[in-house]
């Protein structure tokens, strides 16, 4: 079971989160104009990293979306951060 | 000396000590050049080095793989075989995969042990017999052997399965595909391996690709631990590090890499005859020739390449096979391993030249690459051979994302979107 | 007859016999034995029969390695496939041997030992395949499995499961661990130590020792006796089986009453004290019944009491193994020692032959002599062996610890520390006692724990260990056995090598070596051993094989715990279940909650029909409480839906709704729902009840990451609400007798509106949408107030005739509307418009979740498939849902799409149905053909609502 540093609410079990994408993945605005391979991008593509990654994860108890430095191989936790006021690290 | 596999060559080297066993496959030093690279020597890299050689008489090939053949994901697998799949370009794919493994150990001189007793997939409710009929229907239209079964069929399947008032997941009935079953996923590594090493590919072991050669915005080649290799087109079949080489040729994959866990109990004597699922636990289990009982089910929905899951996903897989069959409670878990799997986000493969010309992909087979190894290895050998698609393959280009023009084989079976 | 038990020794209770049935013999023990040590007191030899070609097996070992000694066992204990070294013997047992039939003494399945020659390792892979491997798969399968799994029993016995947290977790119970969970808790740490036998002590329990003058056997129990006083959690039958992430261990702790135990534990620091296995030696034929392991024999001899035959040869390449042969010579039996090594020191009373190896056994279902390798001959009806330790390192590698080969000791030593843990004892390499505790006091002194004081230990080692090598060569004569269970021997491994299988990996695979239910703990580093030899590598490059949980089988009930039956995912349950079931409700679940399908006794069809006819002609109750209902609260709410939504919801005005889809960012329609405005800063989202989570998940990740959290809110009040049903023409008139404090008047409660009002003081909201296309009041109270508001309900529905309705009614109704059920009538690639659905994309200027992909070619071919509703022209009964509109293009059969909802109408006296079918909405009117198993019907496409288009009945008073 890993845990997981929820910013707002310390380590919890890995079972209370979801996994929501590559940190700084970032909506691309603009309607129509946005081409095919830049919503394409957006939607679908990722970095899929091998080591260090930094993620979004959403902690399912509390709500709350947060950054998280994890590493994909050793599952080493090296990090969470909250993205608004309010968050406790 | 012993080249081919028969009971009469088994007596024969049994009666003279077994001294005339040839290798299965050489281990040549890479030469500098090759007509075709093919990186990755799983089932799906061994097959496509046997395609190009038998079929488009390309011989002049290299399968590099950075461990031991056979050692990713296809030594790792459930060993199911089917293609019980919803879109006719699934069915197409998946079939024709079936199809070549109905005759694959004819072909390669090999065992592969192909066990053709059925895959069953469970309905737990009237809302899922009417997916089930759903799903039947498709399979039936797309020619693929598929029978709706009622409660009655399915109790005579698997007795042994918890029919009783008590049980939390009820049946109502389930989808049968008949052809479906297992395959000694090791000997489809090996047979593959042996019959295009016989051909003169070269099978070139512990041998990590750190790099592309680009030339000319073409793909020239692959820089190796071993020293750099040039081909005239290079394919890449690595299931979950598929993102790890797409960042050294400069794009992105719509792939993340999971662990997908998978277990083996002690063996016992013949309890269960075909593959089982049950959709609403996720569990699916099989027993192997040997007596063990082969199971797995849901990802651990944390990316990872570390080929290691954890207690929470292992107890729920658990929980769900012993709630499908009680009786399982008296076995115990004997030995348990992981594979990293590549998941795509409609759970269909990805075929075709990648952004970078001369590197062609085959990847995101997701949990279920196994039952389509001898289909992969031909289309991604049409693509090395020729340039271009196969027609079974066209859809299952990458640039279907960018077109919006999914094959969401998740939808297509119902699971809750 | 070989083994026999001696009077007088052993730590079994000798006034507590015992008797239990092995393959229907009688078999006697004494409490303190364990299944093996009773069958080898009453003189059994033969306890199994190898996987491939049974052959006889004795048993070999202690505990865990025990690769031969596999027994079913029934009775008051029901294990499959156990390890009869771990299982204590009791009183009335039924025990069998596996892969042996009738017995393991007389299988009918040793003939095929004949024919070995023919079944090398690998054989299957070479033959079997014609006609296919069908023809001979039954036979095989047959033969296969070890022990058999009894149907008929559903619960083998109770599972537990245990989450517990401690400074130290020691694992392994020997002289290392004993003492290093006491120095722990005498310095004041919370300690668990746990053994995979049933007595703590290891080594201590069978080898001469004194601890300050104690002999081993006391001190470990004066330290037992100090560990309760101090609190420490004692586990024996306890196996550490899992190292995971961060920093959790999983055990199996075996129950002595029929209740096993997982424990997930975290320790701050974990110890490993896991000693280390003995090797077997090599030579042909080293697989006889009565040949074992000599650290087993001298173990059975002193804590069992258990002699091994009566003229012993003891084999070995280290001095361990000394004390085995001196003390079978003090209980007067006769004992040659075979020393591989040229310098030995020859025990008193011993006689030692040094410089010498065996080079075969003779015996035909027991040994009953040996050959050296200068050609003598010893009788012997026992030959306990040696051919040195291997530290037991899976769990230091489990943990990502790399192990690095000793060329001092030829084993594996642990390398490089693991932050976290510590290494002691046998499994660091260290043998002699004085040596396993300093190695234990010096792993302390780093925890910052110094333990009182040095004990005094006495004898030293009756011999130096100085082991040399004795591992398998190529080229060696006659069968040698490398994995006993899986029947592999060295020239299999020269096969295997010889065909290219040379990695460790491709090695076992192919042999299938390592891969028994003992998980090669005796046989990996022989054969690692003989593939460098016969490849010329070193025993490190020749690789290692990585290492999994679990370290031992774990039986799979301690996994699943009591998540059986209603424990498994329990489905949500209503707060009126009660009232539902004193009205005769039979339950289904739907979306994870436990709801009525319909009421009464009657069948599902007639009931259902019965609920949809009366529900339209008077009124229907419907407990609606699963619906979502999720707060928007903030002066960016409005705003917030315009973005969440695919309709403008902005301009919606306080006291009115809003019917709505929530897209995903692909297009796809996620969740449909009716959006109810409160006032200009507060919305509820009432999603469908299997999606409320998704749909609050959906919320807060754009709130948190498009808009300002301090001036947005999102609160899912879900299960905080229950929402209760009233529709149907006298539907108004049924509230109005229920005399409920709201105004009914349809001026200030139009359609799609809501009126806030109050039930016995309790505020409620009472709003005007629709699912069943009747006149429809849906009323949102607090839970606790639910029962009785749905008694006032149905007491007021009584004089109209109003009934309760189900699910499946519901469903009907709403299916004659052609109201789309997302997830049913959608398929994960239904867009909005696909539904009918146009307008916003058009008109709505603003972002929303979705809109881009709505813009692509793909969104927007003609060819899509769409929503409609499909009429049966056959006159026959509704079309099967999921049969699928077929057409013939060039010869071949495609697939048009399929029908989604499919019911008889009770309201239209014929079938309705529902489905998504290419170009749907441009083909109204055309007749296709729908293909169901492979039958063949006709059905007409037309509009999805088949009931009131006009929607009159949405007002319909009567």
């Amino acid at each position: 079971m890993q845990l997981f540093p929820c910013p707002f609410c310390g380590p919890r079990a890995e079972n209370e989160f979801h996994f929501g994408g590559d940190l700084g993945n970032v909506r691309p605005e603009g309607g129509a104009s946005v081409s095919d391979a830049t919503w394409s991008a957006y939607l679908h593509m990722r970095r899929n990293p091998k080591g260090p990654a930094r993620e979004v994860w959403m902690h399912l108890t509390c709500g709350e979306i947060f950054a998280l430095e994890r590493d994909t191989v050793t599952h080493a936790v090296l990090g969470s951060h909250g993205f608004g006021e309010g968050s406790a690290s | 000396m012993t080249r081919h596999y028969s009971a009469l060559s088994l007596l024969k080297e049994g009666l003279t000590g077994q001294r005339g066993w040839q290798p299965a496959w050489r281990s040549p030093e890479p030469k500098p050049r090759y007509d075709v690279v093919v990186v990755g020597g799983g089932g799906h890299g061994l097959a496509t080095a046997y395609y190009l050689a038998k079929t488009h008489g390309i011989r002049d090939v290299a399968v590099i793989e950075k461990g031991w053949l056979g050692g990713g994901n296809t030594g790792r697998n459930t060993t199911v075989v089917r293609s019980n799949y919803f879109f006719p370009e699934s069915a197409a794919l998946y079939e024709m995969a079936l199809k070549l493994y109905e005759g694959l150990s004819r072909e390669l001189d090999f065992n592969i042990m192909l066990s053709q007793r059925g895959m069953l997939s469970l309905a737990h409710s009237p809302a899922e017999m009417e997916l089930a009929a759903r799903t039947v229907n498709a399979m039936q239209i797309n020619g693929i052997d598929a029978e709706l079964l009622s409660l009655d069929r399915v109790k005579s399947m698997i007795p042994a399965y918890d029919f009783g008032p008590t049980a939390r997941y009820p049946v109502y009935g389930g989808v049968l595909q008949g052809r479906g079953g297992t395959a000694r996923h090791d000997a489809v590594a090996w047979g593959y391996a042996r019959g295009a090493d016989r051909l003169g590919v070269d099978l070139i072991q512990n041998c990590e690709v750190e790099d592309f050669l680009v030339e000319g915005g073409r793909c020239r080649g692959v820089k190796t631990t071993r020293g750099v290799i040039r081909a005239d087109r290079v394919g890449i079949a690595v299931a979950g590090h598929s993102s790890v080489l797409a960042e050294k040729a400069g794009f992105r994959l719509p792939v993340t890499s999971y662990t997908l866990q998978a277990c083996i109990t002690e063996p016992v004597k013949p309890i269960l005859d075909c593959v089982v699922l049950a959709p609403a636990l996720g569990t699916y289990v099989s027993q192997s020739d040997k007596g063990d009982l082969v199971f797995g089910g849901g990802l651990d929905r944390i990316p990872s390449y570390a080929q290691r899951g954890n207690l929470p996903v292992l107890e729920t897989v658990i929980a769900g096979l012993v709630g499908m069959f009680p009786s399982f409670r008296q076995l115990k878990l004997m030995r348990q391993w992981a594979g990293i799997v590549d998941v795509v986000p409609d759970s269909s493969p990805i075929l075709g030249e990648s952004p970078l010309p001369g590197l062609f992909l085959n990847c995101g087979w997701g949990t279920g690459g196994f039952k389509a190894i001898p289909a992969g290895g031909v289309l991604l050998a049409h693509l090395l051979a020729t340039g271009r698609h196969h027609e079974v393959s066209r859809p299952f280009d990458l640039d279907r994302f960018a077109r919006g023009r999914l094959i969401d084989e998740a939808a297509g079976s119902g699971i809750a979107h | 007859m070989t083994s026999f038990r001696l009077d007088g020794l052993g730590r079994i209770d000798r006034s507590r016999p015992l008797a239990f049935t092995f393959d229907g013999r009688k078999v006697t023990g004494f409490a303190g034995d364990t299944v093996a040590t009773a069958l080898l007191a009453s003189g059994v030899s033969i306890v199994g029969r190898s996987f491939k070609y049974h052959r006889a097996r004795g048993v070999w070992g202690l505990g865990s390695e025990e690769p031969n000694a596999i027994v079913d066992i029934r009775g008051s204990r029901i294990v499959t496939n156990a390890r009869a070294t771990l299982e204590d013997a009791a009183d009335g047992l039924a025990v069998r041997s596996v892969n042996a039939s009738p017995n393991a003494e007389h299988d009918r399945g040793r003939f095929i030992d004949l024919f070995h020659r023919f079944m090398p390792s690998g054989f299957y892979y070479k033959t079997f395949m014609l006609p296919t491997w069908h023809l001979y798969e039954p036979g095989v399968r047959a033969m296969a499995g070890f022990g058999r799994v009894d149907p008929a029993i559903g619960e083998p016995g109770r599972a537990d499961q245990v989450n517990a947290a401690c400074d130290l977790l020691v694992v392994g119970g020997g002289p290392a661990g004993v003492f290093a969970a006491l120095a722990a808790a005498e310095a004041g740490r919370s300690v668990i130590l746990c053994d995979e036998g049933n007595e703590f002590g290891g080594s201590l329990l069978h080898r001469a020792a004194t601890i300050d003058g104690l002999p081993g056997e006391a001190a470990v129990e004066a330290a037992l006796g100090r560990m309760a006083d101090l609190g420490v959690t004692l586990l024996t039958r306890t196996t550490a089986f899992g190292v995971y992430d961060h920093g959790l261990v999983a055990l199996s702790q075996r129950g002595t009453s029929g209740i096993d135990r997982l424990w997930r534990v975290r320790p701050k620091h974990l110890i490993l004290a896991t000693g280390a296995i003995e090797r077997p030696l090599p030579f042909a034929n080293n697989d006889l019944p009565g040949i074992r392991s000599a650290e087993a024999a001298l173990a059975h001899l002193r804590r069992w009491g258990i002699a091994p035959g009566r003229r012993i040869v003891v084999a070995t390449n280290n001095g361990l193994a000394h004390e085995a042969a001196s003390a079978f010579v003090a209980v007067g039996l006769d004992v040659v020692l075979v020393d591989a090594r040229d310098r030995v020191t020859a025990a008193k009373g011993v006689r030692t032959l040094a410089g010498r190896r065996i080079v075969a056994a003779k015996g035909r279902k027991a040994v009953t002599e040996v050959v050296l390798d200068d050609g003598a001959r010893l009788p012997a009806d026992a030959v306990l062996v040696s051919g040195g330790f291997s530290p037991t390192l899976q769990l230091y590698a489990q943990a990502r610890g790399k192990p690095v080969w000793d060329d001092r000791r030829l084993a594996f030593l642990p390398g490089a520390p693991v932050e976290g843990i510590s290494v002691v004892g046998a499994a660091a390499g260290h043998f002699d006692l004085a040596e396993v505790l300093a190695s234990t006091r010096d792993a302390l002194l780093k925890l910052g724990i110094a333990p009182a004081r040095r004990p005094e230990i006495g004898p030293p080692l009756a011999a130096p260990y100085e082991i040399v090598d004795a591992f398998p060569k190529p080229g060696m004569a006659g069968r040698v056995w490398i994995d006993l269970q899986h029947d592999v021997t060295a020239k299999d491994v020269e096969v295997a090598a010889r065909e290219a299988y040379v990695s460790v990996e491709h090695l076992k695979r192919y042999t299938t070596l390592g891969m028994a239910t003992d998980q090669g703990r005796t046989s990996n580093l022989p054969a690692l051993a003989l593939m460098a030899a016969i490849t010329g590598r070193s025993i490190p490059a020749t690789g290692t094989t990585t290492y999994r949980p679990p370290f031992a089988p774990v039986p799979l009930a301690s996994f699943a715990g009591l998540r059986s039956g209603p424990l498994m995912n329990p489905p949500r349950r209503l707060v009126l279940e009660n009232q539902h079931r004193a009205a005769g409700a039979q339950f289904r679940e739907y979306g994870g909650w436990l709801r009525p399908a319909w009421y009464g006794d009657e069948a599902e069809a007639a009931a259902v029909r019965r609920e949809a006819r009366q529900a339209r002609r008077t009124a229907a109750l419907f407990d609606g409480s699963p619906l979502g209902k999720i707060e928007v609260i903030g002066p960016q709410a409005a705003e917030f839906l315009d973005f969440v939504y695919y309709n403008t919801m902005s301009t919606l005005k306080p006291g009115r709704c809003r019917y709505g889809f929530v897209l995903a960012e692909s297009g796809v329609v996620l969740d449909d729902g009716v959006l109810v405005r409160i006032d200009e800063t507060r919305f509820v989202v009432s999603c469908s009840s299997s999606h409320v989570a998704a749909i609050r998940g959906v919320l807060e990740e754009w709130r948190q990451d498009r808009f300002d959290r301090a001036r947005l809110f999102v609160h899912d009040a879900t299960a905080a609400f229950a929402t209760l049903t009233v529709s149907g023409p006298l539907s108004k008139r049924l509230l109005v007798a229920a005399g409920l404090e709201v105004d009914l008047d349809d001026r200030a409660l139009p359609h799609m509106a809501w009126s806030a009002g109050r039930f016995e003081g309790t505020a409620m909201r009472v709003t005007r949408v629709s699912f069943t296309g009747d006149r429809s009041y849906e009323i949102t109270l607090p839970v606790d107030r639910a029962p009785a508001l749905w008694a006032r309900l149905v007491e007021a529905g009584r004089p109209l005739d109003a009934v309760p309705i189900g699910i499946e009614a519901l469903m009907v109704l709403r299916a004659e509307k052609g109201y789309v059920v997302v997830g049913k009538d959608t398929d994960g690639l239904t867009l909005p418009m696909d539904l009918g659905m146009t307008a916003p994309l058009a008109k709505k200027p603003g972002e929303f979740i979705g809109k881009r992909s709505l813009l692509s070619d793909e969104a927007r071919r003609p060819d899509r498939k769409q929503f409609v509703g499909l009429e049966v022209t056959d006159g026959g009964p509704p079309l099967a849902p999921g049969a699928h509109g077929v057409e013939t293009v060039a010869g071949k059969k495609r697939s048009l799409g399929y029908v989604t909802s499919s019911a008889f109408s009770p309201t239209l006296g014929r079938p309705i149905a529902l489905g998504l079918i290419e170009r749907g909405g441009a083909r109204h009117g055309e007749t296709i053909e729908v293909q169901h198993l492979g039958k063949i019907r006709r059905a007409r496409i037309a509009a999805p609502c088949a009931f009131d288009p006009q929607g009159g009945r949405l007002d319909a008073d009567a």
